[in-house]
C-alpha cells in the first residue's frame, strides 16, 4: 500500500492517544506484541476494496465514523452483563458472558471446571497461568495481508481464556456469549485464546449479539491451539442489528490427527466479516469448515476461509451457503492451500448461493493453489436459484408456493446445520433458521439467547 | 518398479526439444533499440500511417507513462527493460511483391521448414495465410479469391491504407487504448498484424489463419489483429507462432479484437508455440496478450480454443463481452506448462445482454516445475436475465515440483441467472496406469494415452487441420511422459 489513507491514521492516532490507558490493564507479554503489530498495522492499513481479500468488502462504511472507543469497562456494566441470562432448551453449557469485549466479573475472573479445566478472561489468564499462556499467545494470528488481525493484537486487551488439559473430555460445551451494549456508538476489540491440549475433546459456542441499537464495530482475533489426537468444535452463531458491523478472524493450528470443525451461521448482521484460517500442522490433521448465511435487506456477509495444508495426509472440506434477500449483497472466498510436501492431500470446497431478488448480488472466489502432485483437490461454485422442477414438483402435490419455497430453502440451509453435532443447537438452529426464512427474525428479538 | 519408469519418462520429458529454435539469416531493417515519443513517430513514419494513426499511436504511449505494470498475477515476472527492446523489425522490402518468387528465398525457406504454406498452387488444404515476421505482415495468400466474395483479409498495415473507415470504426472499440499496461503499450509501438473483414450474410469458405514468427534478436513483437464479423456470417480463424532459441527474453504483447454483429459466428483458435525456455528455465518468450471479443449483436458467437505449449510466461486471458441478447461466449482452452514455464490464463465472461450463455473448459497441465494457473472472471450485470454459465477448469499434475492453481471469480447480479464453477486437481492415477499396463500397454504410451484423453474435449473443438497439429504439439511438449 502506498501512503496511508486518512482512516488508517485515524487509527493509528487512536493508539497513541491510548497506549498508555491500555498497557496500564495488560500484562506484560500482552504488551511486548503492541509495537511491532502497530508498526505492521501502519504498513497495512484498514483494508480497502484494493486488497485482493477484501475485493468484495467496503469496510469504510464503518471504518470512517467517530466511536467511542471502549478501552475500559465500567462497573456499571458489569451489573448489566450479571443480569443477563441465556436459555436453550435442554442445551446445558459452561457459559462465559464478555461484554463489549472484556470479561464482566471482578471477582471470578477464571473459573476452574472438573478435571483441570480452566475457562475465563484473558488478561487474568496472562498472568496466572503464564508458562501456557507464553507458549501459545500470538503464535497463530500472523497474516501477511490483513491490517486488521495486527490492530487486534495492538490494542485489545481481553477476551476469553478456555485451556483442556491433556486427555479430558468436556462433556458440557464451553458457551461464549459476546454482548455488545452501549449508550454511545462504540468500537471495541476483543481477544480470544483457546488451548485443547493433545487427545483433548471439547466443543465451543460462541453468540454474538447486539444488545441496543447504536452504531458498534468490533474487531475480534481467536487463536485456537488443537494438539495431537484432540477433537475439536467451534460453532459461531451471529445475530446483531443492521447498524452493528463484526469483523472475526479465527486462526485455528492443528497438531498431528487432530480433528475440528468450525461452524459459522449468520443469521443477520449489518457487515460481517469472517475470516477463518486452518492450519495443518501435522499429519494427518482433518479440518472441516462449514457456513450459512441468510442476508437480507442492505446487509453485506463475507465469508473468507484459508486452509493450508502444510503436511501430507491431511483432509479438508469446506462446505458455505447463502441466501441473499432484498438488497443485500455477500461475498465468499475461499483458498485451498497445498505445499509442497503435503502429498496425500485430500481438500474439497463448495460455494453454494441462492439469489431472491435482482437487487441481490453475489460475489464468489474459490482458489485453489496446489504445489504437491499427490492430491486430490476440487472445488465448485454456483450462483442461482431455487429449482423450478423442485418448486413445480411440491406444488403439484398441493403444497402452496410459498410453503413450498420455504420447504426447498430450509433444505438448502439445512445441509450446512446438519453439521452441529450438539443436538439441542442443531434443532434450534433449524428452528432460528425457519423463523429467520420466515421473516419473523427480523431484529435479534429471539435467537439462542432470550435477550432482556 | 512403475514409479522408476514414471520418473524415467519425466525426465526424457525435460529433454524434449523445440524444433522450431532455428534463426533464419534475413536482411532485415531495424531501428535502434528503445522506446521514447521519437521511436514511435519513427514507426509511424516508417509505415507512412496517416496523421489520426499517429495520434492514436501518441496518445496511447502518453498515457502509457502513467502506468504501471501489474502485480498481482501468480507468476514471477524478471524486470523487464524497455530501452533494451527493439521495437521495430522488418525484413527488407523488395519492390512490387508479385508473386511467390519474389519473396526473399531465405524468408520463403524459412517458412517451408515452419510447414507454412505460401505458395497457394502446392496448397490443397485451403487455407489462406497472413505470415507476419517480426513486425511485418509478408505475404497474405489466397487475397484475390476471397476478395470475390467480399471478404477483406490483409495485413494491418494495407487495411489502414485502403479501408480506414473500418479500421477507425473498430480499432480500440473492444480493447480501448487505455485498457491494461500491455495492451496500451502494444497501442502506441504495434507494427503490423492481420485485418480481417466478413460482409453481410457470407460464409468464409476456408479457414484464415495468421502465422506469426519472431526472427530478429532483441525485438518484442507487437502486432495487432482486428477482426470484423459482419451480420449473418461464419468465420474459422488460425493463429500459430514461432520463436528461435534465445537465451534472454522475448516480449510479445499482442491485441486481438473481435466484434460479431448480429448472428454473426467467430471460431478463433490458436496454437501457441513461442519458444519456451531451455530446461533451466532461460530464455524464452514473454507472452503477454490481450484478446477480447464482443458479441455485439443479437444471437452472435465467438469461441475461444487455445492450445498453450509454449512460451516462458503466457499471461493472457482471452475475454468475450456478451452483449447482444442472445449471444453465446465459448473458451477451450488447453495449458501446459513444463520445466520453467508459468501460466496464468483464462477468460473473462462478461454477460450483459439478456438470455447470453457462456462456457468454459480449461484443462491444465503442469510437468516439472511448471506453474500454471486459471484465472476467469463471470460476471453477470444486472440486466442479464436468464444468463447462463459453465465453468469447468482441471488440472493434470505430472510431478511433485509443480504446481496447479485455481483463482475462479464469480460475481453475479441477477437473480434469473445460472452460475457454475468447478475444477478439479489431480495426478494421474496409478489404477489408470496399471489398468493400461496389465493390459499390454506400456507406461509411457498409457500416460500418452490419458493425457489425450484428458485435453480431446478441447482439441476436438479444433479444426481439423491444427487438431492434428495441436496433438503433436502436446505429445512433443510432454513426450512419453505424461502427455
Amino acid at each position: 500500500m502506498n501512503g496511508k489513507s486518512e482512516i488508517t491514521e485515524k487509527y493509528l492516532d487512536l493508539y497513541k492517544d491510548n497506549i498508555t490507558k491500555i498497557s496500564g490493564v495488560s500484562s506484560p507479554f500482552i504488551n511486548s506484541f503492541r509495537a511491532p503489530a502497530l508498526k505492521k498495522f501502519s504498513e497495512l492499513g484498514i483494508p480497502s476494496k484494493k486488497d485482493e481479500a477484501y475485493k468484495y468488502t467496503n469496510l469504510n462504511v464503518f471504518f470512517d465514523h467517530d466511536y467511542e472507543s471502549y478501552f475500559m469497562p465500567l462497573p456499571s456494566d458489569f451489573a448489566e452483563a450479571e443480569k443477563f441470562r441465556c436459555e436453550v432448551t435442554n442445551l446445558d453449557t459452561h457459559g462465559i458472558v464478555l461484554l463489549n469485549g472484556f470479561y464482566p466479573t471482578v471477582n471470578e475472573k477464571l473459573r476452574q471446571l472438573p478435571s483441570g479445566v480452566w475457562i475465563g478472561s484473558l488478561s487474568e489468564a496472562a498472568v496466572r497461568f503464564k508458562d501456557i499462556f507464553e507458549k501459545h499467545f500470538g503464535k497463530y494470528a500472523r497474516s501477511e495481508t490483513d491490517g486488521l488481525v495486527h490492530l487486534n493484537t495492538a490494542m485489545a486487551s481481553d477476551g476469553v481464556f478456555v485451556y483442556i488439559p491433556e486427555g479430558v473430555t468436556l462433556n458440557k460445551p464451553v458457551q461464549v456469549v459476546n454482548l455488545v451494549q452501549a449508550g454511545n456508538d462504540i468500537f471495541n476489540q476483543h481477544r480470544n485464546l483457546i488451548i485443547a491440549e493433545k487427545n483433548s475433546n471439547f466443543s465451543i459456542i460462541i453468540c454474538d449479539h447486539t444488545l441496543s441499537p447504536q452504531k458498534f464495530l468490533t474487531n475480534s482475533v481467536t487463536e485456537i491451539f488443537v494438539g495431537e489426537n484432540a477433537h475439536f468444535d467451534i460453532i459461531r452463531v451471529q445475530n446483531e442489528h443492521n447498524n452493528a458491523c463484526k469483523i472475526t478472524n479465527t486462526f485455528i493450528h492443528q497438531e498431528k490427527n487432530s480433528v475440528t470443525s468450525s461452524n459459522n451461521i449468520t443469521l443477520h448482521g449489518g457487515l460481517i466479516r469472517n475470516s477463518t484460517y486452518h492450519y495443518l500442522g501435522g499429519e494427518g490433521a482433518e479440518s472441516y469448515s462449514y457456513g450459512l448465511f441468510l442476508a437480507d435487506k442492505w446487509q453485506h456477509i463475507d465469508n473468507f476461509v484459508n486452509v493450508d495444508h502444510a503436511f501430507p495426509h491431511c483432509t479438508s472440506n469446506q462446505l458455505f451457503k447463502g441466501v441473499l434477500d432484498d438488497m443485500s449483497t455477500g461475498a465468499f472466498n475461499g483458498r485451498i492451500l497445498v505445499r509442497q510436501d503435503a502429498q496425500g492431500t485430500l481438500a474439497y470446497q463448495r460455494n453454494n448461493n441462492i439469489l431472491l431478488t435482482d437487487d441481490a448480488k453475489m460475489d464468489s472466489k474459490p482458489q485453489l493453489e496446489i504445489y504437491a502432485d499427490d492430491v486430490k483437490c476440487s472445488h465448485g461454485a454456483t450462483v442461482g436459484q431455487l429449482n423450478d422442477d423442485a418448486l413445480f414438483y411440491l406444488q403439484s402435490r398441493g403444497i402452496n408456493k410459498r410453503e413450498a419455497k420455504l420447504m426447498l430453502m430450509f433444505g438448502f440451509a439445512h445441509e450446512v446445520i446438519q453439521n452441529i453435532k450438539i443436538e439441542p443447537l442443531r434443532e434450534r438452529m433449524d428452528n432460528l433458521v425457519m423463523q429467520r426464512l420466515k421473516g419473523e427474525l427480523s431484529r435479534c428479538a429471539s435467537c439462542m439467547v432470550k435477550c432482556g | 518398479m512403475m514409479e522408476k519408469d514414471n520418473d524415467k519418462i519425466l525426465s526424457e520429458v525435460t529433454t524434449g526439444e523445440y524444433k522450431y529454435g532455428f534463426y533464419s539469416n534475413i536482411e532485415m531493417d531495424r531501428i535502434p533499440k528503445g522506446l521514447s515519443e521519437e521511436v514511435v513517430r519513427l514507426i509511424s513514419f516508417k509505415k507512412n500511417e496517416p496523421e489520426w494513426l499517429l495520434d492514436f499511436r501518441l496518445k496511447s504511449y502518453r498515457h502509457w507513462l502513467t502506468m504501471k505494470m501489474p502485480t498481482w498475477p501468480n507468476l514471477r515476472i524478471p524486470p523487464i527493460n524497455y530501452q533494451d527492446i527493439i521495437f521495430y523489425a522488418a525484413p527488407k522490402e523488395r519492390k512490387n511483391l508479385k508473386s511467390v518468387d519474389d519473396i526473399d528465398p531465405e524468408l520463403r525457406k524459412t517458412f517451408d521448414k515452419l510447414g507454412i504454406p505460401l505458395e497457394e498452387q502446392k496448397h490443397l488444404a485451403g487455407v489462406a495465410v497472413d505470415a507476419v515476421i517480426d513486425s511485418v505482415s509478408i505475404k497474405t495468400t489466397f487475397k484475390e479469391t476471397l476478395a470475390e466474395m467480399g471478404i477483406i483479409f490483409c495485413s494491418f498495415s494495407d487495411a489502414v491504407k485502403e479501408y480506414p473507415d473500418l479500421v477507425k470504426r473498430y480499432m480500440g472499440s473492444v480493447v480501448p487504448y487505455t485498457d491494461n499496461f500491455f495492451a496500451t503499450l502494444n497501442s502506441a509501438v504495434f507494427s503490423d498484424g492481420s485485418f480481417c473483414y466478413i460482409p453481410k450474410g457470407v460464409r468464409c469458405p476456408m479457414e484464415l489463419s495468421t502465422y506469426f514468427r519472431i526472427n530478429s534478436a532483441n525485438t518484442g513483437q507487437f502486432e495487432r489483429t482486428l477482426l470484423i464479423a459482419d451480420e449473418e456470417s461464419y468465420v474459422s480463424y488460425l493463429e500459430g507462432c514461432t520463436a528461435p532459441s534465445r537465451d534472454e527474453n522475448q516480449l510479445h504483447a499482442a491485441i486481438v479484437e473481435i466484434v460479431a454483429e448480429k448472428n454473426a459466428e467467430v471460431k478463433y483458435s490458436t496454437v501457441q508455440n513461442w519458444y519456451p525456455g531451455d530446461k533451466e528455465g532461460k530464455g524464452g518468450v514473454f507472452n503477454f496478450v490481450t484478446k477480447r471479443g464482443m458479441c455485439k449483436g443479437e444471437n452472435s458467437k465467438i469461441s475461444w480454443t487455445q492450445i498453450e505449449t509454449g512460451s516462458a510466461i503466457t499471461w493472457k486471458y482471452p475475454s468475450c463481452i456478451l452483449r447482444g441478447d442472445n449471444s453465446t461466449g465459448e473458451f477451450y482452452s488447453v495449458a501446459v506448462t513444463n520445466n520453467h514455464q508459468q501460466a496464468d490464463t483464462g477468460t473473462k465472461m462478461t454477460h450483459i445482454g439478456k438470455n447470453t450463455k457462456s462456457t468454459v473448459v480449461s484443462k491444465g497441465i503442469s510437468a516439472g516445475y511448471g506453474q500454471n494457473s486459471y484465472r476467469g472472471l463471470v460476471k453477470v450485470l444486472k440486466n442479464a436475465t436468464n444468463a447462463r454459465n459453465y465453468s469447468q477448469c482441471d488440472s493434470l499434475l505430472l510431478g511433485d515440483k509443480c504446481g496447479a492453481h485455481t483463482f475462479p471469480y464469480l460475481e453475479v447480479d441477477n437473480s434469473t441467472s445460472i452460475v457454475e464453477h468447478e475444477a478439479t486437481t489431480s495426478k494421474i492415477g496409478e489404477d489408470q496406469i496399471f489398468y493400461c499396463n496389465q493390459r499390454g500397454i506400456s507406461t509411457e504410451d498409457a500416460i500418452g494415452l490419458i493425457v489425450n484423453g484428458y485435453a480431446r474435449e478441447v482439441i476436438n473443438k479444433l479444426p481439423m487441420e491444427f487438431a492434428v497439429e495441436a496433438q503433436k504439439l502436446l505429445q512433443i511438449s510432454l513426450e512419453g511422459s505424461v502427455g
